[in-house]
Parts: structure tokens; sequence; C-alpha cells
């Protein structure tokens, strides 16, 4: 007897409705499909089994009774081989990747204020680094796969955005954190192309990996609005270690001139409560998807507002993303167009006070008590002008000085994809992608701030800025399962054609009396790449994969004898889980190995015009006198003729497994890559050319690694759920070559940040890259150091720079990821945990104020010292000293959340809310502000601060 | 894929510039103002190399010639580095010494760039006028090249030597050394100097043929130092070659470095050749900038208006030994500031009470007024590479240690010394060895004449004295009382990071 069974199908999660699940009467061609609110009805027999399958989703088989329950919670497929990841120029099942590819969706995203889409999968995904800027809402993130290929050409991983490649580099305004255009919020998911046989499809830009980013689009569901909000707090956590008021007091006292006795003022001021501050932001969203007239589309709306922890620091952003997906001539022709706008302010902060609160007298006050200066207590000389070179009062060098800068930026693509009509495995797909940005802005100090006082303050706009990237994609795809001999070939066909054009306006940086103080030339930078490619993907009986893939780029940057190069990768992969032979192994799910080999190019971080003599024209003001005339000046630039591409060839081996219905998967993976012609920065012989250092093709670099990541799903009922996953990388670099005359002996090439023009970072061939190039500290029998000695390492009975030796480098031996997540009910707590294990970090400050010389740069004020003065007792700076050169590994406790699900709201609405606590504890020896320093140098660091955030999500 | 050949748009190509004359003399003028400016935009914007201190050839140059001797001390040892010059125990990693070896070939590889480019072939098409302009360029730019080449030979010694066939290619420089250098040079200016401009037909700025004399007789009277053998009588001809040309010292020695020195060159002038320094259009953070707001201390010297200029930067006072070499009342040349100060630097090279404050350099304007506003511009006075004084001078020294016409040498110090109001000395002071150092005379006058004008290390070098315990000054070598060093210190090493980009090159002592 059929009875008529009515029931509901939710995600166990998130308990929200799955419309389009299937159900199906088990042995039957009896089915429905649910609602959009997940109801469904079916006619079944008592006995009968209800299939419920849908693709995410691990199907769930209920057998009808009167007793059954039919609200049925879809648990997500950990590891589904159905589920469908998005590569270069398409999509692929994930059972038939061959190649190192790792996809976070949004559901594994980072949660809390998330200030650039970076940090959405920071600590997610093996081989994958990430370290933000510093702590600043204006500050953006680098981001390095198996930690970068290349040494002084980009490092930084190709960026595609809806099929859009994106511009790289930042723009005026916006210089370091150009991603944070994109909202987070409007990102589905993030694909991280890692080895060279899934990247060559994107040839020259590939060597540093790609990041695909697919945005949210509409659904054929009824309409859903959603609502999120998210509100939040910053505060300082760890600052910079200097002596306390007491302590520099006692320094003063008993070890200083009676000059500088003087200079002490019997207040206790803390520069840094002056300079920070609570700091408040709000990220919040609106989307309304749905399909209007048979057309899926999706409208979404975002205000972001971030206070800097340090006053006057301030981002805005306004982001606005439409997507519309029509379909016509029943789906044969599928459209696509996307539209994604910022608007983006920022109020950058003189960051000059971060310094200034470390070192400024704590003794004296804030306010000096008359009008000079805006009233702040400044270092003056005997005229009542700021003393050259003073280390200015940290609260007004913040509040005198107003840096404000305005960029919008717009991303449109359409896409077109046609499936022939007479031939419905042809398809012929074509994207037209335009990325827009503008910025500009202004810069405003008062003649009376000491800053700029003598020159009478600064008052000017710049910019504005235009970049602009056209991308023409064009494919042809053809997929077609061959039943009779078990094959599945899927084959492409591509040409890419992509303009960059970068424009920057003339200007004059005047003072506030109107008078220029310099000027800067207008530019114009445009580059080209033409690009062919194809790929084939075959498999046979879903057991043998084979993808091979060629690209051949073209670039406006090297002449026409270097332009093209031609970039093949293959890649096989072998699902021994489908074997006959392990068939009976009932735990096993998957298993499955893959190899791949491939060529990659680059051409990024570049100049646009580096091989060609190009001549600059000197601006007013840099030009010479002959007679009466005033002659601007041509300026040779210095060019490397013969540039070519630099080339990448990478080796991937790979295991991925499930075990338990994928309740524990995984994958492991080997790689090593061998880069040639890198493009470098190197010492140039003088007079050969026009600079110091030039760019050129020199040398090779190694590098190999393991990745390890492992998903495990050791609870999951109907009340508790509890994943975690973890994630391990272990890599080595090594130079291999180094110099432009083959055969000669290149001793060190010196790269890095410097401090008053010490390098202390080098290239040296047979060691990893950047490594720190110092003299070894010696120390008394007290454990003290011993200021100017250091050890004659090679024996020769003088200490010079001879004696210099390679320290450790900053990049880490192994990089950990730890999530966890545990559901109990409508709760669910989750936290995320990263590691690094022997990075280093010069500690900069440390040492360029921790010694006693540092305490007076002029007669007029004195400086306070770090706290490592009290341990070295140094007089003077020991720049090269091993002893600031500190292990900086750490383990940081990214996020806590704590959530709670409300469900249905009064038959009205779903709620969700979330508490959350972002860079919650940091556990490391290192000494200084954070042991995070992107290049190793740590200067004078914007902490990154303790957020909390509370964010509120609602669903009609 | 016409789409991949792009272009410039703001700026040119080699090709562009050098298809029209009227470009050449805006490539030449970069030859020129390479060695006072450090970039293309006002102030030393848009740098022209990577550089450690990011300063201008000149000030790179004042301080390599000067502070490690006893014309110098300065004040900010730390902050700018200045350290281990003072000190006369720098090393191959030296900031200064690298960014004066990078500023010399970079001015030599702008010349040779020009001279690869203005080549007969390529400017055969310009009428006979314009060609014979740019021939005059390439000439000049031989001489500036050579100069350039004369002060990376003076203080690194064995130098990599490029010439125009070099520039651009992927060939190494072979190191070449001094002495041949030496003839290369002397060749060269002898050759060039035919083709430059006389006194009267040379225009402001450029340079005359005088200067390329000027720069032979250098090159001549150091010529031992050059491992080139003796060389005063050919010293002797060309100096008397520069005082025949009708150049005439200049009756009031301090307008000779002020904000009007531009006035100063020239016929019947004492300034042969400048570097000009203008604060409008020539704006310079470095060359006489440096030396006109370096040497105002407003803490403890006199108000930076008595020099023309507002900024106070209070970089250097010169060491005790120097004005102790002056009759200070009797000579018009001892320009320092001494209210207040101790003579000697007793309490530290940067003890800011210790040695006079000079007031040489200047930015006022004949009539006493501020040249520019140096706040924002710098200033206006031009640096006398070449005056006719160091003619009279190289002249005498030369004839005194050849023994040849001392009548001549004797008038032409005294001359100097009468402009100088100073007072006459004897043929005997002239030969006498004082203190074991020979014609120790010159050494004295020298510094009297030509202090702070770049050329006492070369000075303190000819005369054995650089390093030696001959002559001992305070805090030579880094001690309060002063000590000798390491005769290496008498040339200054290849920086390591050329070491590294050029194996032919090496640092024996270093």
């Amino acid at each position: 007897q059929q009875t008529q069974i009515n029931g509901l199908v939710v995600d166990a999660e998130t308990n929200e409705p799955v419309p389009g699940t299937t159900v199906i009467v088990k042995g039957t061609q009896r089915g429905s499909v649910t609602m959009f609110d997940g109801s469904f009805t079916i006619e079944a027999n008592q006995s009968e089994v209800l299939v419920f399958s849908f693709i995410g989703y691990l199907s769930q088989e209920v057998i009808v009774s009167p007793e059954a329950n039919y609200n049925i919670k879809l648990q997500s497929d950990v590891v589904n081989m159905d589920e469908v990841v998005v590569i270069g120029y398409g999509e692929q099942r994930k059972g038939d990747l061959t190649g190192a590819v790792s996809n976070v969706s949004s559901k594994d995203f980072n949660q809390g204020i998330v200030s650039s889409p970076a940090q959405l999968i920071n600590g997610k995904v093996s081989g994958v680094q990430i370290i933000s800027g510093s702590g600043s809402p204006t500050s953006g993130s680098s981001i390095r796969i198996r930690g970068g290929a290349s040494l002084n050409a980009s490092n930084d991983p190709l960026i595609v955005l809806d099929g859009v490649p994106l511009e790289a580099g930042g723009i005026s305004g916006n210089s370091s954190n150009f991603l944070s255009l994109i909202n987070p919020n409007d990102i589905e998911s993030m694909t991280v192309l890692k080895d060279a046989s899934s990247t060559a499809i994107y040839g020259s830009r590939a060597s540093n990996g790609v990041i695909i980013i697919t945005t949210k689009k509409g659904s054929k569901d009824k309409i859903r609005v959603n609502f999120n909000s998210t509100n939040s707090l910053q505060i300082k956590s760890k600052l910079a270690d200097m002596l306390s008021t007491n302590e520099f007091r006692n320094v003063v006292q008993v070890e200083g001139s009676d000059a500088q006795n003087a200079l002490l003022g019997s207040n206790e001021t803390d520069w840094n409560d002056e300079i920070f501050q609570l700091a408040y932001g709000t990220d919040n969203n609106v989307s309304v998807s749905g399909s209007l007239a048979n057309v899926p589309y999706r409208f979404s709306a975002g205000y972001y507002d971030q206070d800097g922890i340090l006053k006057t620091d301030n981002a805005q952003r306004t982001t606005g993303n439409l997507s519309v997906s029509p379909s016509f001539f029943e789906d044969h022709l599928k459209v696509n167009v996307g539209l994604k706008g910022s608007y983006n302010k920022n109020n950058f902060a003189n960051t000059d006070a971060i310094w200034g609160a470390s070192t400024y007298n704590p003794t004296i006050p804030v306010y000096s008590g008359n009008s000079v200066f805006g009233g702040y207590n400044e270092a003056i000389d005997e005229n009542g002008k700021p003393v050259t070179g003073a280390v200015l009062n940290p609260l007004g060098t913040l509040n005198q000085y107003s840096s404000t800068s305005t960029v919008s930026r717009v991303i449109g693509n359409l896409d077109l994809d046609y499936k022939l009509h007479f031939l419905p495995d042809l398809r012929l797909h074509a994207t037209l992608g335009y990325d827009y940005a503008k910025g500009e802005g202004e810069i405003y100090v008062p003649s009376t701030a000491a800053q700029f006082y003598v020159t009478d303050g600064r008052d000017y706009t710049y910019g504005p800025q235009k970049k602009e990237n056209k991308l023409i994609t064009t494919y042809l795809n053809y997929k077609k399962e061959f039943e009779s001999i078990q094959s599945k070939v899927d084959v492409t066909l591509g040409y890419d054609y992509q303009t960059w054009k970068n424009t920057t306006n003339a200007y004059e940086e005047t003072n506030t009396l109107d008078v220029s103080q310099s000027s800067v030339a207008a530019d114009d930078q445009r580059h080209a790449l033409i690009s062919y490619y194809g790929r084939v993907n075959y498999s046979l009986q879903s057991k043998y994969m084979l993808t091979a893939t060629v690209r051949q780029d073209g670039t406006s940057r090297f002449s026409s004898d270097n332009r093209w190069g031609t970039f093949p990768s293959v890649a096989l992969a072998w699902r021994l889980s489908e074997e006959s032979f392990l068939q009976g192994i009932d735990f096993l799910s998957n298993l499955k190995l893959r190899t791949s080999f491939g060529i990659t190019g680059q051409q990024e971080g570049i100049g646009n015009y580096a091989y060609l003599p190009v001549y600059t024209i000197s601006q007013n003001g840099a030009q010479y006198i002959f007679g009466n005339s005033t002659v601007n000046t041509y300026r040779p630039e210095a060019y490397v003729s013969d540039l070519k591409w630099e080339l990448t060839k990478a080796y991937n081996y790979g295991m991925d497994f499930g075990f338990f219905n994928n309740r524990l998967s995984g994958s492991v993976e080997y790689y090593t890559r061998k880069t040639e012609d890198l493009l470098a920065t190197v010492p140039s012989a003088a007079g050969t050319n026009f600079d110091k250092r030039i760019l050129t093709n020199v040398g090779n670099v190694d590098s190999k690694g393991v990745e390890l990541s492992i998903n495990v799903t050791p609870v999951d009922n109907e009340d508790w759920t509890w994943d975690f996953s973890f994630n391990a990388s272990w890599q080595e670099q090594t130079i291999k070559n180094l110099s432009i005359i083959p055969g000669s002996e290149i001793s060190n090439t010196s790269v890095g940040s410097t401090i008053d023009s010490y390098y202390f970072q080098v290239l040296t061939e047979g060691y990893s890259p950047n490594m720190f190039y110092v003299y070894h500290q010696l120390y008394d029998e007290t454990g003290k150091p011993i200021e100017g000695a250091y050890a004659d390492l090679n024996n020769d009975g003088t200490i010079n720079s001879s004696d210099l030796y390679r320290y450790h480098s900053p990049s880490p031996d192994y990089i950990l990821g730890f999530s966890t997540s545990l559901r109990y009910k409508k709760w669910n707590l989750s936290t995320s945990l990263r590691s690094s294990i022997n990075n280093y970090v010069y500690n900069g400050l440390s040492m360029n104020a921790g010694a006693y010389g540092t305490m007076s740069y002029n007669s007029s004020q004195l400086n306070n010292l770090h706290k490592s003065y009290l341990d070295t007792g140094f007089q003077s700076r020991q720049y090269l000293s091993d002893y600031y050169v500190e292990n900086a590994s750490f383990i940081k406790m990214d996020n806590i959340s704590l959530g709670y699900n409300f469900g249905r709201v009064k038959n009205l609405f779903n709620l969700n809310m979330t508490a959350m606590v972002q860079n919650v504890f940091t556990i490391t020896k290192y000494s200084g502000v954070d042991p995070e320093i992107s290049g190793g140098i740590d200067q004078s660091f914007y902490p990154r601060p303790r957020i909390f955030s509370l964010s509120l999500g609602i669903d009609f | 894929t016409d789409e991949l050949n792009q272009y410039p748009n703001v700026e040119e190509t080699s090709k562009t510039v050098y298809s029209d004359p009227a470009n050449y003399i805006s490539a030449l003028a970069k030859c020129y103002s390479s060695f006072v400016t450090a970039g293309q935009e006002k102030g030393g914007g848009d740098a022209d190399l990577s550089s450690n201190n990011g300063y201008d050839y000149m000030r790179c140059y004042f301080n390599v010639q000067e502070a490690g001797t006893d014309e110098l001390g300065s004040t900010w040892i730390e902050g700018d580095n200045i350290g281990d010059l003072s000190f006369l125990s720098w090393d191959a990693n030296d900031p200064w010494v690298a960014d004066m070896y990078y500023r010399c070939y970079y001015s030599i590889s702008l010349c040779n760039e020009f001279l690869k480019n203005a080549v007969d072939s390529k400017i055969a098409s310009f009428t006979e006028e314009e060609q014979a302009e740019i021939k005059l360029y390439r000439e000049e730019a031989r001489f500036l090249r050579a100069m350039a080449y004369s002060h990376a030979m003076d203080l690194f010694h064995d130098v990599p030597f490029a010439d125009e066939s070099v520039i651009g290619s992927s060939k190494l420089p072979e190191e070449i050394k001094a002495a041949k250098l030496f003839n290369f040079l002397v060749t060269e200016l002898k050759d060039c100097s035919e083709g430059m401009l006389d006194v009267d037909a040379c225009e402001y700025g450029h340079a005359p043929r005088a200067a390329a004399w000027m720069l032979l007789s250098r090159l001549y009277l150091n010529a031992e130092v050059y491992d080139a053998g003796v060389k005063n009588d050919s010293c002797m001809i060309y100096s008397q070659k520069v005082i025949d040309e009708g150049y005439a010292l200049e009756a009031d020695y301090g307008k000779l470095f002020n904000g009007d020195n531009h006035l100063r060159v020239g016929r019947g002038n004492e300034i042969i050749f400048p570097l000009v320094v203008d604060g409008t259009s020539v704006l310079s953070w470095g060359a006489t900038t440096y030396l006109v707001c370096g040497e105002v201390d407003t803490d403890y010297g006199a108000a930076a208006s008595e020099v023309g200029c507002t900024l106070a930067w209070s970089m250097f006072r010169i060491r005790g030994e120097v004005p102790a070499l002056f009759d200070l009342d009797n000579d018009n040349r001892a320009l320092f500031y001494t209210d207040g100060q101790n003579q000697y630097m007793d309490n530290g090279i940067d003890d800011r009470t210790g040695g006079y404050f000079v007031q040489k350099w200047s930015n006022l304007t004949d009539a006493g007024e501020a040249a520019t506003n140096t706040t924002s511009d710098g200033v206006n006075t031009d640096f006398p590479m070449f005056r006719l004084a160091d003619a009279y001078l190289m002249y005498a020294e030369s004839a005194a240690r050849s023994g040849n016409d001392m009548t001549t040498a004797l008038s032409y110090v005294n001359d100097l010394r009468s402009h100088r109001n100073a007072a006459s000395v004897s043929e005997s002071e002239l030969l006498a060895t004082t203190d074991g150092i020979p014609y120790k005379f010159f050494l004295d006058e020298r510094a009297r004449e030509l202090y702070w004008e770049c050329v006492r290390r070369t000075d303190l070098v000819r005369f054995g004295c650089f390093t030696s315990n001959k002559y001992i000054w305070q805090w030579k070598g880094g001690v309060k009382d002063g000590k000798a060093v390491d005769d290496k210190y008498n040339i200054y090493p290849i920086p390591s990071a050329e070491l590294s980009a050029n194996p032919n090159l090496s640092n024996g002592d270093y």
C-alpha cells in the first residue's frame, strides 16, 4: 500500500533547507525532488527504501515505516568524488583531478573581520603561506604558494577572479591591499593550483601557483535574502619591549651626561597609550538571490568600515556585486554577466608614530603648554625650530598629518558558453573581462606641524592613477564519454588576449603656501600578452587518468627574439581504489596516485620596457644650466636587451586517500622544482650599465617540499559532529647559481631591507635565499655579549667583512595548520591554529634602539632605549651582530568562534549568531612584537590587534 | 601580434633621442648634472641608481676626500654612517665608499653612452653647424669621463676600464693598472682639449679647454701616486698653459664660494670650471647645499643667515690642526667662526663645541642677501672644480720639486698670497723640509687655499702623510691624539658588491 510521505530535507550543519535534493525509491524509477523550502512529497510502500542524494552531501537512506523520521539532515560529504572543482579554463570532478589542487569553499573560510580575501584561507591549505603586512586595516597580505619560485621577479601567485586574471600589484592610494577591493563575503570558493600540471594552462604567469576565486551566483530557487553583520572591537596586543619610565630615568641618571640629565622631565607618559586606541570595525553585507523570469541572479552590497588601532587609521569599503546568469535555447547558450564594483576610502595614519611611541622620551608630557607645533612637545633648537632629524612627537605625528585616498575598482566579466546544437558535446566559451581601477589621494600637513615645519607643511593631491586590464578568452571544449571503450575525453583549445594599461598624472608636491617641493613625472605603462593553449583530459575506466596541456605565451616585455615561450605539462593519475583487487577492502573509500611534470614561465614583477634603452627626461628642478639656458636632461635607464622568460620545471608526486566512507581523508604531495634563467636583480659590473644593480636572467634556484593534509570526522551523528583538519608543509630552497658570467665565482649578493644602508641578508650559491649575513657575536663568561667582539671565522687575525657568515633564513622549514570544529545540536565551536617552525627574524628595533648612543641623536632630545640594552650594555649600534637574529618559530591561534543557530525564527527567517576572537594568542620565543614578519627584518611593526567580534546572520 | 611591440609612451628610447639634434644637449647635460644631482626630479627624486645613502657625486666625493683628514670633523657619526671614513677604518662594505665608486662609474657610463650614440654616422644627416656643435659636445663628454676616471684612479687605484664599446654590452670590464689608466687619461685629455673651446668662446656651464689642462696638471702632479713616475715638468707645462689662458685671481676670496660665484667664471675671473648648482633649476641636497647647510650649526655657531641659508644641518666642523696653519688675523682665507668654540676636538669628534665652524661656503649674493630659500631650494652656489689659484700652486710645487724656475714659482705663490692678504714667503720656505716632510709649505698652503674643496686626501697621500706617522692629527685612526694607520688606507677598496659582479677585479689589501 503506497502512502504519501511528506518530509523536509535540511543541511545538517546549517539547518538550511536543501532544495533540489533527489528522493528516489531505491530500485525503482519513482522519485521526487525537494522544493525550495526543502520539503518533498513522495508515494512509497512500507519497507521500501528512500534514498536522498544531493551533490556535496553524503547520500542517506531511510526505510519507510510508520516510525520513520522524514526530517532528513544531510551531512556534507567531506571529500565527494563527484564534487566539481573549478580549474583553469574549466572545471573537473574531484575524482578526476590529476594535479595538486586544493579547494576551500566558503563554509571552511576563516571567520571574523577579514580585510582581504587572502585571509579567508590562511592556514587552510598546505604549502600556502599568507602573511599580513601589519595590523593596519589598509595593509594587505603576501601570499606564497610553495615559497614562490623566483628571487626578484614576482613571487605572487596569479589570481583569477571568475575567469579574469587580475591586475597584479597595487594602485596609488591602495598600494598594498589591492585585493581587498573584492568583498570576501561574495566569494564562494577559492581553488589553489599548486603543481605545474594544473597551473601550466596559465603558462607564463603560473610559476608561483594560481588562486582561482569564484564568486557566489544566483540559483533557480525562490528569492533568498541574506543579511550578515559583523561588528568588532580591536585592541592592541603585544608592544615593543622598551625601557619602562623608571628604567629609562635610571639609565640616564646613572650613565648620562649632565646635558642629558637636564632633558629628563618629571612626567610618566605612556606614548603607546597616546597613539593606540580601541578600534571599532563593522562589516555588513546584504545579498538577494533568486531568479526573475527564470533568470538566476544574485545581488549583494557590502559596507566595511574599520578603524586601525593606531589613531587616525581607517579603511572603508563599499562594494556591490551583481551576477545574472540567463540561459537560452534550452540551455544551449548559457550567459553569465558579473559586475563587481568597489569604492574604497583610506585614511593612512603616519606610521612613523609607532617608532616614535617606542623611542620618545617617556618623562616629558605630550603637550608643551604653548601653541607652537600645534601644542605638541617637540625637540627644538636654539632658534625654536624643530631639530633636523629629531624623533617627532608621536601624537603630533598622527594628528598633524592627513593622508586620504579614494580608490574605485570595477571588474566586469561576460561569459558566453554555447553548446553546439548539432554537436552538444562541443562547447564554445568566451569570456570578456574588464578590470578598471582608479586611485587618488591627498596629503595635508599644516605648516605648524614639526614634520615639515621648515618647508611650511604639505598640501597636495596625487593621482589619479588609472589601471585598465582587458581580457578576451575564447576556447573550444569537447567532452565525450565513450562507453564502448570505457573512456572519457575532455579537450580544450583556446586563445587569450590580455592588455594592461597603467597611467598616472604628473603632480607637484606643494606646501601649504602652494610652493612646489618636488614634481613627479607622468607615467604611462602598457603591456600585452597573447596566448594559445590546449588541454586533453583522458580517463579510462575511471581508473587511469591523463592530463596534458601546452600553452604558448607571447609577451611585450621581451624583444621579438625572446618573447614567445612554450610551456607544456603532463600528469597521470591512477585510482587504485577502483581496481577490483582493492574492492573488497571496505574501509578504503579512495586511493589515488598522481604524478605530474610541467614547465611554467615568469615575466611578472619586471618592468614593461626593461629590454629597451629607455631615456627619461628630467623634471624642472633637476636640470642643468648652460649660458643663460636651463636644459632638461635626458637620462638613459638601465636595460638588458636580451631579457627572456624565467622557466620553472616542476615535478609533483601525490597521493589522495580516503577511509571509512571518507570520514578520514587526505593527501600527501612531494614536489621538486628547478627555476632557471632566474629574473633576478644582481650587482651589475660597473661601467656596463646605468645602475649598480640590474634585473637580468641569472642562475638557478632549486626547491623541494613535502605537503600533507588530513581531514577527519571522528564523530558525526544527529547531535554531535566533530571534524578537524590538519596540514603540514616542509620546504627547502637552494640557490644553485647566481652569476651573470658562467663559471665565475659569485660571493654574496646583498638583498632585503636595510637599516642605515646596512644590508642584513644575502643570496649565496649553495644556500637558501635571503639568509642573514652577520658576524658571530662573542659573549663574556656571564653570557653578556661583548661590544664589537666577533668571532674571527676565517682565522686571519682581523675581524672584517670576510668574517660575516650565513645564519638562518626568514623562511620557515615547516608550516603547520590545524582547524577543528565541534557541533552540538545548534551550537558550533571552531578554532584554527597555525604554526611556523624555524623562521628567523632580525630584531631591528632591538638593534636600532638598543645601544646607549641611540639615546641621543641630537642635543635637544633623549630617546628611549630597547630593553635589550639592559642585557647588552652596547654603547653604539651593533648592526651586524647575530645577537639580533632570533628564532621566530611560533604557534598562533588565529581565531576561535562560538556560534549558535537559532534556526527558523517564528517561521519568518533563519537566524544565527557567532562570537569570535581573532589573533587569540601567539606562543613564541621571539622577543619582538610579532614573530610573523614578511621579509624577516623587524623594524617598527604595526602590531596585529586582537579582535573580538560578534556576527549576526539572517536569512529570509 | 603588433600588440606585442610596446614602446614607452612618456619616456623616449635611445633611437628617438639621438635622431633629433636638439636632444644632444640634454643628453650631454646629464653627463654634467650627474656630478651634482642624484635623480631626474627636483632634489634627487626618481633616483639615478640604487645607492646606499642616496646622494649625489659631490656629496660622496667631499666625504671620501675630506672626512678622514685634518680638515673635517663630522657630527653625525652614527646617523650619517661616516665613522669609518672619519677614523680611517673603512672596509669593502662601507656605504660611502660604495656610493662614491658607483657614482664615478655612473658618470663614466653616461659619457660612454653619449659617445657611443653621438657618432659621425648618426649625425651625418644633420646640418654642418649642428654636427660641429655635437662634435664639441663629444670632446666635453670625453673630458668629463676623464675627470670621473681620474677620481676613480685617485681613490681606488687599479680600477675596471670601460669605454663606449663596453656600455650596454655583456662584456665585463677588465682591470686596468693605475699607470696604464694614467697614460690613457693623459692622451685622452691632450686630445680632447684640442677640440674644446677657449676661455672666450666657452659658454658658462660648459668645460673649457683650460679645464682639461687643469686636470692634466693634477694628474702630472700626482703621477707618482699612480705608479706613473715623476712628471713635474709636464705639470708645469699645463699649469702654465692655464695661467696664460686669461683667467685672473679674485681679490675677494669669499666671493669664490658664495651664491653669486657664477659671476666669477671665465676670462678675467678665477673660476675655470664650475659644477653648476642652482636653487631653482639644479637643486641639490648634496654638492654645495651640503657644504653650506652642513657647516651651519645654530646651536653653537653663527646664525644660518650669516651664510644665506635657513637650514642648519650641523654636519661638521674643522679639526684644530688646520686653523693652526693660519695666521688667523692676516689671511682672508681663514673664514672660521670661533666664538665659544674649542679649537681642538678633545671631547670627541662629534662634540659640537670642539673644532671651529667654517663659513667659507655661502649662499649669500654679492649684495649680502640670501640667494635662495634653502628650505625648499637648496643653495645657488656653484662648486668651483678648477680655479686659477690651484694652477699657481701646482706650478710652484712642481717647480720646487724639480728645482726648476723657482723665480716664477715664488712670484706665483706670493702673488696668490697677496691676493689673500697673507704675508709674502721666501724661496727657502718653499723648499724647506719641515717636521721631516719635504716641501711641507705646499701641503700647508694648499690646505689654507683649498680646504673643503675636495683635494685634501689627495694632497696628504702625495706627501706621504695620509696614513703614516709623519703627520698626525686628532682622531686620525680613531684615537684622540691620532695614530698612524695601515698603508692600505691610502686607497679605498672596491666595494664587495662589485667584486661579486666582476671577477676581473680584486682588492689586494682589504
